[in-house]
């Protein structure tokens, strides 16, 4: 597919790979926190919550103290929605699926009605500053992957370093034995002396912030400006990236640029001059890939034992 | 904790008080909520408030043809959701199922044009029910067959409908002059009769009110219904002591919640819009879940529930032009609502709802 596009463009392969890593960012920041909350076995469908306060969030803070500030602010955006979550959760065992329904809904009305109060309805787009790309030098220079993997915004490095330490935090420290503990065997944890509420609300919080951080991206690193409902289902997208990606780090990272594959899909086609095909159809893949990939995923199911349980 | 003399008191008494209570604080709660929105973003809490209450029940005008039409598609909707909800399915996707209904009655609107409204109209509404359980049967089979959980692949089902509207208003059932994303106007004669002249009430209010009605005959006196219902308590319960086929039960309610939804997007586009366009829901689907969740799952709560929805949504509407406060706050408040029934349950013990969504058996990979 990708010597296809070179025949028509000569850069079209590279803009494809650039675009992917791109559009995946944002996803792989989400599903990595996400993995952290189900290994310690909460479910948060608030999760797109969180991606859209982290937007308006970074929105704001950006304007008023620059980039570096809109990303802390993001996160810590995503991290008050994911507070809300788990107060209800963790605190009161209240259904996770519900609440989290819930919490989107929050979030996108209560986001909804900030930005049209703070900036009003005028149809002019605000645009904040966005994070400019950090090339590393002679690498970003190699044909066809140089720019997607070498001259991306710090962020997509922060991601890059995030699966491996989580891969390791999981799999080698006590503290990431203890969270998964809860998420498999929370009767057992507890006879080992491990708090499972306290874990589960940390999880929820880390899953929270990052998600605000990839809410920030999509702002920050992309649009440059925020729309309402600019989350477009990206909470619910990192959720089957999860489970595509097992619930292990360094695959959910994989999966995450699957999907921006099928995201950019788009744009390369586009290059390829293929215009007889509905846009539509390639603005649905990455939903219809979602379907996909839970519908395959299944059978060959490792979720946390304990995953969604009160 | 119940008081001592309320514990005396009979249950038929003591039940419904406790509900009542449950509901009235909520809704304080939510008031309050929705107060502190308005202080927090800057508009005057009394004018605001007035436009609410005015642009849902200020005159016979805005209380019919604003309050009462949105009941209809919140109410179909809301019994969509209440119906999957009864065996243990979180539908998130009446949003969808209701676009796909709305979307296959204008397809078929053309070509029955020139039929007696007679036969036509049924089979549009029958059209847009039957699509509504189409898309509801695609989660329905990925919930069945490979474990996907219904919340997440009827979101998707969502965002997929919207592309199908997209395509469809840009494409295929664009109207003919092609300027606008929309397509042809519904011609009068296959309009839903008005019920009250000057007004925009139509025959999808006392059509709603029998599909509630039906519905709560069907949970409560037939044998299917009662599957449904044991089904949504104790899948293992009704598989193992009941003897009942779980998962054609659990397919039977998603394809029955699907046709609800499907029926109401049928029922708003003949009876309000008269054509279909992109955003044709502004989000029926999702406040569905807290019309389900407030009308403690049973169909002729539903009504009354819709009707509070209905009003709450008008008044919004009313808010946005008269005070400047966005409609999109009533999500919050919608929000707020959903989960301060699930806390207050939490509290008060004895769940009515949702036993089956996340505390189903670990089946699914999802």
């Amino acid at each position: 597919m990708i010597a296809l596009a070179l025949d028509v463009a000569p850069d079209a392969g590279g803009a494809f790979l650039e675009a992917t890593v791109r559009t995946a960012t944002p996803l792989a920041l989400a599903a990595l926190g996400e993995c952290v909350s189900e290994k310690a076995g909460v479910i948060n469908i608030g999760l797109e919550g969180s991606i859209i306060a982290g937007a308006l969030g970074a929105t704001v803070a950006a304007g008023l103290v620059g980039v570096g500030g809109g990303f802390a602010a993001g996160a810590l955006c995503g991290l008050l929605v994911a507070a809300l979550f788990a107060l209800f959760t963790v605190g009161l065992r209240a259904d996770q699926i519900i609440t989290g329904t819930a919490i989107t809904l929050f979030a996108l009305g209560l986001t909804g009605t900030l930005y049209r109060s703070l900036f009003g309805v005028s149809g002019v787009a605000l645009a904040t500053p966005t994070a400019g790309v950090v090339a590393l030098p002679g690498v970003s220079a190699l044909p066809l992957v140089g720019r997607a993997l070498f001259a991306q915004p710090l962020i997509t490095y922060f991601t890059w370093g995030m699966a491996p330490l989580l891969a390791w935090w999981m799999a080698r420290t006590h503290a990431g034995l203890a969270l998964r503990a809860i998420g498999e065997a929370p009767d057992a944890a507890i006879t080992a002396g491990i708090r499972p509420r306290r874990w589960q609300a940390a999880a929820v919080l880390f899953a929270g912030a990052m998600a605000g951080l990839a809410g920030s991206t999509l702002v920050l690193a992309q649009a440059g400006t925020f729309v309402e409902n600019m989350s477009a289902g990206r909470g619910f997208i990192a959720i089957a990236i999860v489970v595509l990606g097992r619930w292990r780090p360094i695959p959910v990272l994989g999966a995450a640029l699957l999907f921006g594959a099928a995201n950019s899909l788009q744009t390369l086609f586009q290059s390829m001059g293929w215009t007889g095909v509905p846009y539509q159809l390639f603005l649905a893949l990455p939903y219809l890939l979602t379907l996909a990939v839970l519908a395959g995923a299944s059978g060959r199911a490792a979720s946390p034992a304990a995953l969604g349980k009160r | 904790m119940m008081s001592r003399r309320a514990a005396q008191w009979p249950r038929q008494i003591r039940e419904p008080l406790r509900q009542a209570g449950i509901l009235l604080g909520v809704a304080a709660i939510a008031l309050l909520m929705l107060v502190g929105l308005l202080l927090l973003t800057g508009h005057a809490v009394g004018p605001a408030l007035s436009a609410l209450v005015r642009g849902a029940v200020g005159s016979s005008y805005a209380f019919t043809s604003a309050t009462l039409v949105r009941m209809v598609p919140l109410g179909f909707a809301g019994l969509a959701v209440s119906l999957a909800f009864r065996a243990g399915l979180l539908n998130v996707g009446a949003e969808g199922q209701l676009l796909m209904g709305a979307a296959a009655a204008t397809a078929l609107s053309l070509p029955l044009a020139h039929v007696s409204p007679w036969l036509a109209i049924p089979l549009l509404l029958l059209c847009g029910g039957v699509a509504g359980a189409g898309w509801a049967g695609v989660a329905a089979v990925l919930r069945a067959r490979f474990g996907v959980l219904e919340v997440i692949s009827t979101i998707m089902l969502n965002f997929l409908a919207l592309y199908v509207t997209g395509y469809l208003v840009r494409g295929p059932l664009q109207e003919p002059t092609r300027i606008n994303p929309q397509s042809d106007t519904l011609p009068s004669a296959l309009q839903l009769p008005v019920l009250l002249d000057g007004t925009r009430l139509h025959a999808g209010v006392p059509l709603l009110v029998l599909a509630a009605v039906l519905m709560w005959w069907w949970l409560s006196h037939t044998a299917s219904g009662f599957r449904v219902r044991a089904v949504g308590a104790s899948p293992s319960a009704a598989q193992s002591a009941g003897g009942i086929n779980v998962s054609r039960t659990v397919l039977l309610a998603f394809l029955g919640s699907g046709l609800l939804a499907g029926l109401g997007g049928a029922v708003e586009y003949l009876g309000i819009t008269f054509a279909l366009y992109e955003n044709f829901s502004p989000g029926y689907g999702y406040t569905a879940i807290a019309v389900a969740l407030l009308a403690r799952l049973h169909p002729l709560g539903v009504l009354v529930s819709a009707l509070v929805f209905g009003a709450l949504d008008a008044g919004a509407n009313a808010m946005q032009r008269d005070a400047g406060v966005p409609n999109v706050v009533v999500s919050v408040v919608v929000a707020m609502l959903i989960l301060l029934i699930v806390a207050a349950d939490r509290f008060v013990g004895q769940s009515t709802i949702a036993r089956g969504t996340s505390g189903r058996p670990a089946e699914s990979g999802t």
